[in-house]
C-alpha cells in the first residue's frame, strides 16, 4: 500500500475530473472539472513528497494552490461576463471561434 | 568598378520611377505618367546603347557589375550580359516603352498600376541580367507577384458558361472573371518556382554550398543522376511560365482578363523569362541533363505549336486568339533550344525576341479595339478598316509576322528553327512546325478579315469608332517599325546571338 | 553603255524599293494619290529602261554576274546571302516583269480615275512592292531570297485582290488567294530545309555545280524536288491548287493582268526552270509535273468554255496556259516552257488590259450583257483580236511559236497522252476565245446590248481614253513583233519536231475558231444544243468540278471543326484538371475546417487523446 494507494487515488480523481471536463455542459461545472484535476495533482504530489522524503514536493504544491486559485478566480468572472453579455452559461453555446 | 553600372541602371530605373510615383503620384496623374515614360526611357536609352556597345567581337560576358550580399553563404549581386540577354533586355525596354504609352488612358488608380507595372518590369530586367542564382530567383519572384494585383485590380472578365465534365469545378472556381485569372496565373507561377527554387539549392548545395554565381557554378561537374531531376526540375518550373503543353493553361486566361500593358509585358517578355531560364540555367549548367531530355522538350514544344495553333484557330475572343498564338509561338522558341544545332538555338532566340515584339504589338492593337469598340467577339465586329485604317495597318503587319512572312522579323526566327529542326536529331520535328505555321496563317487571315475587311458593320455599337490618337501611335510606330527592321536586317540581332549560342552549343558539346 | 550588268539589274531593283518606302513612310505624299502614282510610275520607267541596258548588257551570252550581301551570320559564315544573279534568264525575266508592270501602272492612271485619293495612293504602294518583290524573285541567287520574294509577291497579291476591300467577296477572295498558295508554300519550304540539310547550300551556283559534278545524293532528292514543285504548283496555279485564281479576279483589272497572268503566276514555271538541273536529277517528278500540267490545261480550257464573266475565262485561260507551260517542263526541256511564259505574258496582259477596257465602258463583267462594241470601241476590239489570235497559235502572232515549242516538246519528251490532251486543250482555247470575242464585240443579229452606255453615264460606251490605250497597242505591237519574229525567223529548239505538227497544230486551231464563229456568229450551229451535247459535263463544268467544295468540306471538317475539338478538350480537360484540382482543394478546405468546432471541449479531447497516444508511444519507445 502506502504510495501506490495515494497514486490511484490521484489518478481517479483526475479522471473524474478529466471525464467532467470534457462532459459536462455547464461552464461552472467544466470548472469544478478543472479544480478536481488540480487537487488530483495535488494530492500526487504530497504523496511523493511524503514517501520520497522531498520537501520539493510540499513547496510545488502552494505554488499549484495559488495558481489554481488565480485561475478559479478568473475563470468564474469570465463565466460571470459570458453571462452577463451572451445570457447563457454552456460550453456548446460559445462557439463563435469556430473555422 | 571601371564603367559605368548600366545594367544597374537599366534594372532599376523603373524602381526609381515606382518610388517616386508611390510617394508623390496619387493625386497628381501626369507626374505618374511622366515619371513613369522617364523610367521607361531611360531603361531604353541604356538597352539601346547596350545593344550597340556590346562587344561581339570579345563574345562572353560583359558589362559586370558585383558587389557581395552574404559572402558566408556566397550571394553576391552580381550583374552581367552576353549575346542572348543583350537582345532580350532590348526586347524587354522596347515592350516597356511602348506599354507606358499603351497604358496612358487608365483612369482607377493610375499610380498604383504604373507602380506595379515598374516593379514588375525592374524583376523582368534583374533576371535577364543577373548571373548570381540567388540574386536570379529573387528578381524571378518580383517579376511575377505583382501580376497578381495588376489582373486582379485592373484586368477585364470575360463569361465562360460552365460546361463539360468539370462543370462543376468551374461553377465552384468562378472561372472567366478577372480574379480567376489572376488568381490562377499567380498560383501556378509560384507553383513552377517552387521547382525551381528546388533545382538551385539542389546544385548549389552539390556544388559544396560555396556560391550561388552562375560562373562558379558553370565550372562544376555535377553528377549525371542529379543533373537529369534538376534538369526536370528546372524544365517544369520555368516551362510553367514558357506555358508549355500541359501547363500553359494558366496563359489564355491570365492574357485575356489582364490589362493591356500588363498582356504585353506578360506575352512578350515574361513568357521568354521561362525559356530563357531552361536555356540558361538549364542548357547552361546541366549538359548531361540536356541531352537525356531534349526529346521531351521538343516533343513537348512540337504539340505546343500544333496545339497552340488550333486552339487559337476554335476562339471567338479575340484576346483569346493572341492568347493562344503566343502558346504556339513559344513551341517555336522551345523546339529551337531543343535542337542543340546553331540554327535552332539562334532561331529560339530570335523567335524569344521577334515574338516578343510582336505580341506585345498584338495585346496594344487588341487593347485599342477593345477600348474604342467595347467588344471583344470576333464575328460580331466588321469592316473596322474603313474607320480605323491606322490600326487595320499595323494588326495586319502584326499578323503577317505572327504567320512568319519574310521581311518580317517573324520569318527568320521560324526559318531557323526548322533549319535547325530538320538537322537536329528528331528531324521529324520540321512536320509540325512547319503545319502550326500553316494552321496560323489560317487562323490570323481569319481573324484580320473578320475584323477589318469587308462591308462596314451595320450594329449600332460599331459606328464611328476613332482611330488610333495621340500617345497611342507610340506603340503602334515603334513595334512596327522594330518587326520590320529586324525582319529585313536580321543580322542586328542575330549577331550577338551567334556569338552567345556557339560557346553554350560547344560546351554541350554538339558544336 | 558598258556598266556592269549587275548594277543594272540592281537599279532597276531598287528603284521601285524606293518608291514603295516613300508611299509608306511619307503619308501626305501617298494621300496626295496622283503625286504618289506619277512618283511610282516614274520609278517603273526608270527601272525598265535599267532593265533594258541590262538586257542589252548582257546579251552576249557571257558567264552569269552575281552580287551578294550577307543576311544571315553563323559561325564566321553567312549562312545566308541577299543579292542579285544577273543571267540570260533573269535579265529577260526582268524586262518581262518591268514592261508589263510600267504599262499596267499608266493603264491604272485611267482605270483608277475615279478612286479616292488615298486608295489610289494605296494602290501605288502595292503596285511598286509588287514590282520590287517580283523581280526580287527573278533576280535572286539563292533559294532563301527566292522563298523570301516568293512570300512577299503572294502578300502583294493577298493585299491587290483585296484592294476593294470594303467588298466582302474581295476580302474572302484574297484569303483564299493567300491560304491556297501557302498550301504549296509550305512544300516550297519544307524542300528548301531539306535541300540545305542535303547539300550545305541555297546558292542556285553552287548547286548547278553539285549537280552537274553528280556530288548530289539522288536518294531523297525526289522528295525535295516534289515539294519544291508543290510551291510551283500552288502559285502557278496547277490542279487543285487552282482554285484562287479565279477568285483572284475580285482584284482591278490591272491587277489581274499584271500579277494573275504575266508575273506571279508565272513565278512558279520560273522557279521551276531556274531549277531544272535538279529536277533533272529526278524523272519521276518530272514525270507527275507534266501530266498534272497537261490535266490542268484541258481541265481550265473545259471550265473556261461554260464561263460568262470575261475576267473569269481568261483566268482559267491562264491556268491552262501554265499547264502548258508545266508540261512542257516536265517533258523535260524547260526552255520552251520558258518561251511560252515569255509570250504568254504579253498577250494574256493585253487581254487583260483590254478586257479592263471593256469593263471600264460599258460597267459590267458579263459577256452576255455585251454585244456589237466592235463599233464602239475599234482600237480595243482590234487589240482584244490581236491577243486572242496570240493565244489561240495562229501563225505571225506570238503564241504561235512557243505553242509550237511547247506541244514539240511534250511529243519528243515521249508523253503522248499529254500530247493529246494539250492538243485538244488548244482546239478548246481557240473555241472559248472567240466566243468572248464575238459575244462581246460582234454578235451583231442579237438585239443591243442592254448597256448602252459606260459606266460614267456618258453616253454609248467608246474607247478608253489615252492612257489606257496606250499600253494596248505597246503590248498589242510587242504580240505582233515577236510573232512575226519567230514566224519568220525559226529558231532551232532542242529537239527535233515531226513535220506534222505545225498543220495539225494550226488547224487545230482554225477547227476551234471555225465553231465558235459557226455557233456564236453565223448561229448555225444552236448554242443551246451543243451545249446539250455535253450535258453532264457542262454541269460539273458549272461547278467548278467541285474542287472548290472539296476543299471547303475539308476546310470545315478537317479544320475547323477539329480546332473546335482541340479548344474544347483545352478548355475543358486540361484546364479541367486544373480546375477540379483546385475545386477539391477547396472542398477539401470546406470539410477539415469543421473540426474547428469552437467548442472548448472538443479540443479538450483533442489534447487528451494526443496525450494518451504521446505516452503509449513513448512508453512504448522504452
Amino acid at each position: 500500500m502506502g504510495l501506490q494507494a495515494y497514486l490511484i487515488l490521484s489518478a481517479v480523481i483526475f479522471s473524474i475530473g478529466l471525464f467532467g471536463v470534457m462532459t459536462r455542459r455547464n461552464t461552472v461545472g467544466i470548472l469544478l472539472g478543472i479544480e478536481l484535476m488540480l487537487n488530483a495533482v495535488n494530492i500526487n504530489l504530497v504523496a511523493f513528497a511524503r514517501f520520497n522524503a522531498d520537501v520539493a514536493g510540499m513547496v510545488l504544491t502552494v505554488f499549484a494552490i495559488c495558481i489554481t486559485v488565480a485561475e478559479v478566480s478568473l475563470g468564474l468572472a469570465l463565466v460571470i461576463l459570458l453571462f452577463r453579455t451572451r445570457r447563457t452559461a454552456l460550453a456548446d453555446h460559445i462557439d463563435w471561434l469556430k473555422g | 568598378m571601371t564603367h559605368l553600372p548600366i545594367l544597374s541602371i537599366i534594372t532599376w530605373a523603373p524602381f526609381v520611377a515606382a518610388l517616386v510615383i508611390m510617394a508623390f503620384g496619387s493625386t497628381r496623374p501626369l507626374l505618374v505618367r511622366y515619371a513613369a515614360a522617364a523610367g521607361a526611357t531611360i531603361s531604353s536609352i541604356g538597352a539601346v546603347w547596350l545593344a550597340f556597345a556590346y562587344d561581339q567581337g570579345r563574345a562572353g560576358y560583359q558589362f559586370g557589375e558585383q558587389l557581395a550580399l552574404v559572402p558566408s553563404l556566397g550571394i553576391s549581386y552580381e550583374l552581367a550580359v552576353d549575346g542572348i540577354s543583350v537582345v532580350l533586355v532590348l526586347l524587354t525596354a522596347i515592350i516597356i516603352f511602348a506599354g507606358v504609352f499603351a497604358s496612358w488612358t487608365v483612369k482607377t488608380r493610375s499610380h498604383e498600376f504604373y507602380a506595379l507595372l515598374l516593379l514588375l518590369v525592374t524583376g523582368v530586367f534583374g533576371v535577364f541580367v543577373s548571373l548570381d542564382l540567388f540574386v536570379f530567383f529573387l528578381f524571378y519572384e518580383i517579376a511575377v507577384l505583382p501580376m497578381y494585383l495588376l489582373i486582379g485590380i485592373w484586368g477585364s472578365s470575360g463569361e465562360v458558361p460552365p460546361k463539360g465534365v468539370f462543370g462543376w469545378a468551374y461553377r465552384r472556381t468562378g472561372v472567366g472573371t478577372k480574379e480567376y485569372a489572376a488568381m490562377k496565373l499567380t498560383l501556378y507561377l509560384l507553383f513552377g518556382s517552387a521547382f525551381i527554387l528546388v533545382g538551385i539549392l539542389a546544385l548549389y548545395v552539390a556544388a559544396g554550398s560555396t556560391s550561388f554565381s552562375f560562373l562558379a557554378l558553370q565550372n562544376v561537374k555535377f553528377a549525371p543522376g542529379l543533373q537529369s531531376w534538376v534538369f526536370l526540375a528546372f524544365y517544369v518550373g520555368f516551362g510553367i511560365l514558357a506555358a508549355i503543353f500541359p501547363f500553359h493553361t494558366w496563359s489564355p486566361d491570365g492574357h485575356a482578363s489582364a490589362p493591356t500593358a500588363v498582356s504585353m509585358l506578360h506575352a512578350g517578355v515574361l513568357m521568354k523569362l521561362g525559356a530563357y531560364g531552361v536555356v540558361r540555367l538549364g542548357m547552361g549548367l546541366l549538359p548531361e541533363g540536356t541531352h537525356e531530355w531534349m526529346w521531351l522538350v521538343g516533343g513537348i514544344a512540337c504539340i505546343n505549336i500544333v496545339w497552340g495553333a488550333l486552339c487559337a484557330m476554335s476562339q471567338t475572343d479575340l484576346k483569346y486568339v493572341v492568347a493562344y498564338s503566343s502558346v504556339s509561338h513559344m513551341g517555336v522558341v522551345m523546339l529551337g533550344a531543343a535542337t542543340l544545332t546553331e540554327s535552332g538555338l539562334n532561331g529560339a532566340v530570335f523567335q524569344m525576341f521577334a515574338h516578343g515584339v510582336m505580341t506585345g504589338l498584338f495585346f496594344a492593337l487588341v487593347g485599342l479595339v477593345y477600348e474604342k469598340a467595347h467588344s471583344r467577339d470576333i464575328f460580331k465586329m466588321g469592316g473596322f478598316a474603313t474607320m480605323m485604317p491606322g490600326i487595320a495597318a499595323a494588326f495586319t503587319v502584326g499578323g503577317l509576322s505572327s504567320l512568319g512572312l519574310p521581311a518580317t522579323s517573324g520569318f527568320v526566327a521560324e526559318f531557323l528553327t526548322f533549319l535547325g529542326a530538320w538537322a537536329s536529331a528528331h528531324p521529324w520535328w520540321l512536320y509540325p512546325a512547319v503545319a502550326g505555321a500553316f494552321v496560323t496563317s489560317l487562323y490570323v487571315l481569319r481573324v484580320v478579315r473578320a475584323i477589318f475587311w469587308g462591308p462596314k458593320s451595320t450594329d449600332p455599337h460599331f459606328q464611328n469608332l476613332p482611330d488610333a490618337q495621340g500617345t497611342e501611335w507610340v506603340a503602334l510606330v515603334l513595334l512596327v517599325f522594330v518587326i520590320v527592321l529586324y525582319g529585313v536586317v536580321p543580322s542586328l540581332a542575330v549577331n550577338p546571338i551567334d556569338t552567345a549560342t556557339v560557346p553554350l552549343l560547344v560546351r554541350l558539346g554538339v558544336l | 553603255m558598258s556598266a556592269a550588268p549587275d548594277l543594272l539589274v540592281l537599279t532597276a531593283l531598287l528603284l521601285p524599293a524606293g518608291a514603295f518606302l516613300l508611299l509608306a513612310v511619307v503619308t501626305p505624299l501617298r494621300r496626295s494619290g496622283r503625286l504618289g502614282a506619277l512618283v511610282s510610275v516614274a520609278a517603273m520607267l526608270a527601272s525598265f529602261a535599267a532593265a533594258v541596258m541590262a538586257w542589252r548588257a548582257f546579251g552576249a551570252a557571257e558567264e552569269p554576274i552575281t552580287r551578294l550581301w550577307t543576311w544571315l551570320p553563323q559561325q564566321q559564315s553567312a549562312l545566308a546571302s541577299v543579292g542579285v544573279l544577273a543571267d540570260e534568264q533573269s535579265t529577260v525575266m526582268l524586262l518581262l516583269v518591268t514592261l508589263v508592270a510600267l504599262l499596267v501602272q499608266v493603264y491604272s492612271l485611267g482605270y483608277l480615275a475615279d478612286e479616292p485619293a488615298p486608295a489610289l495612293g494605296r494602290y501605288y504602294m502595292y503596285q511598286s512592292l509588287f514590282a520590287f518583290s517580283m523581280m526580287g524573285l527573278v533576280l535572286a541567287p539563292n533559294f532563301l531570297q527566292l522563298f523570301v520574294c516568293w512570300e512577299l509577291v503572294g502578300v502583294c497579291s493577298y493585299l491587290l485582290i483585296g484592294f476593294w476591300y470594303r467588298k466582302a467577296s474581295a476580302a474572302r477572295a484574297a484569303v483564299k488567294a493567300f491560304w491556297t498558295t501557302k498550301l504549296g508554300d509550305v512544300g516550297l519550304l519544307i524542300g528548301i530545309v531539306l535541300l540545305w540539310r542535303l547539300t550545305g547550300t541555297f546558292d542556285f551556283a553552287e548547286l548547278k555545280t553539285l549537280a552537274t559534278a553528280g556530288t548530289i545524293p539522288v536518294a531523297g532528292l525526289g522528295v525535295i524536288t516534289f515539294c519544291v514543285y508543290l510551291g510551283a504548283a500552288g502559285k502557278s496555279a496547277q490542279f487543285p491548287l487552282h482554285i484562287w485564281l479565279p477568285d483572284a479576279m475580285e482584284g482591278p483589272t490591272p491587277v489581274s493582268a499584271l500579277i494573275h497572268a504575266a508575273t506571279m503566276v508565272t513565278a512558279g514555271v520560273y522557279l521551276l526552270t531556274r531549277t531544272a538541273f535538279l529536277f533533272a536529277l529526278t524523272p519521276d517528278v518530272l514525270h507527275i509535273v507534266a501530266w498534272v500540267g497537261a490535266f490542268t490545261a484541258l481541265m481550265a480550257a473545259v471550265l473556261a468554255c461554260v464561263q460568262s464573266d470575261i475576267k473569269r475565262v481568261l483566268a482559267y485561260s491562264t491556268v491552262s496556259q501554265l499547264g502548258y507551260m508545266m508540261t512542257a517542263i516536265g517533258a523535260g526541256f524547260a526552255s520552251a516552257g520558258f518561251l511560252h511564259l515569255l509570250t504568254h505574258g504579253i498577250f494574256k496582259a493585253l487581254l487583260f488590259l483590254g478586257a479592263g477596257a471593256v469593263i471600264h465602258a460599258v460597267g459590267t463583267n458579263d459577256i452576255t450583257r455585251m454585244g456589237g462594241l466592235a463599233k464602239r470601241m475599234p482600237q480595243t476590239a482590234i487589240v482584244f483580236i490581236i491577243g486572242t489570235l496570240s493565244l489561240a497559235g495562229i501563225p505571225l502572232f506570238a503564241g504561235f511559236a512557243s505553242k509550237e515549242e511547247v506541244l514539240g516538246a511534250v511529243w519528243a519528251g515521249g508523253l503522248t497522252v499529254p500530247f493529246f490532251m494539250l492538243l485538244t486543250g488548244a482546239f478548246l482555247t481557240a473555241f472559248y476565245m472567240l466566243r468572248v470575242v464575238i459575244l462581246a464585240f460582234y454578235g451583231s443579229d442579237r438585239p443591243p446590248a442592254p448597256v448602252e452606255h459606260d459606266a460614267h453615264g456618258h453616253g454609248p460606251a467608246h474607247d478608253a481614253p489615252a492612257v489606257m490605250t496606250l499600253p494596248l497597242w505597246v503590248l498589242a505591237l510587242a504580240a505582233m513583233a515577236i510573232g512575226i519574229y519567230f514566224t519568220l525567223h525559226h529558231v532551232e529548239p532542242e529537239f527535233v519536231s515531226p513535220a506534222w505538227l505545225t498543220p495539225v497544230a494550226v488547224s487545230v486551231a482554225t477547227a476551234g475558231i471555225l465553231l465558235a464563229w459557226l455557233t456564236y456568229q453565223r448561229r448555225t450551229i444552236n448554242e443551246e444544243q451543243l451545249a446539250s451535247m455535253f450535258g453532264p459535263i457542262r454541269r460539273a463544268a458549272l461547278a467548278g468540278f467541285w474542287v472548290d467544295d472539296a476543299f471547303l468540306f475539308v476546310y470545315r471538317l478537317g479544320v475547323l471543326a477539329f480546332s473546335k475539338v482541340i479548344g474544347w478538350t483545352d478548355r475543358y480537360l486540361v484546364d479541367g484538371v486544373v480546375n477540379a484540382v483546385s475545386a477539391w482543394t477547396v472542398m477539401a478546405g470546406g470539410g477539415l475546417r469543421r473540426v474547428q468546432t469552437g467548442r472548448v471541449q472538443d479540443y479538450v479531447v483533442g489534447v487528451a487523446v494526443g496525450v494518451i497516444l504521446l505516452l503509449w508511444w513513448l512508453g512504448g519507445a522504452q
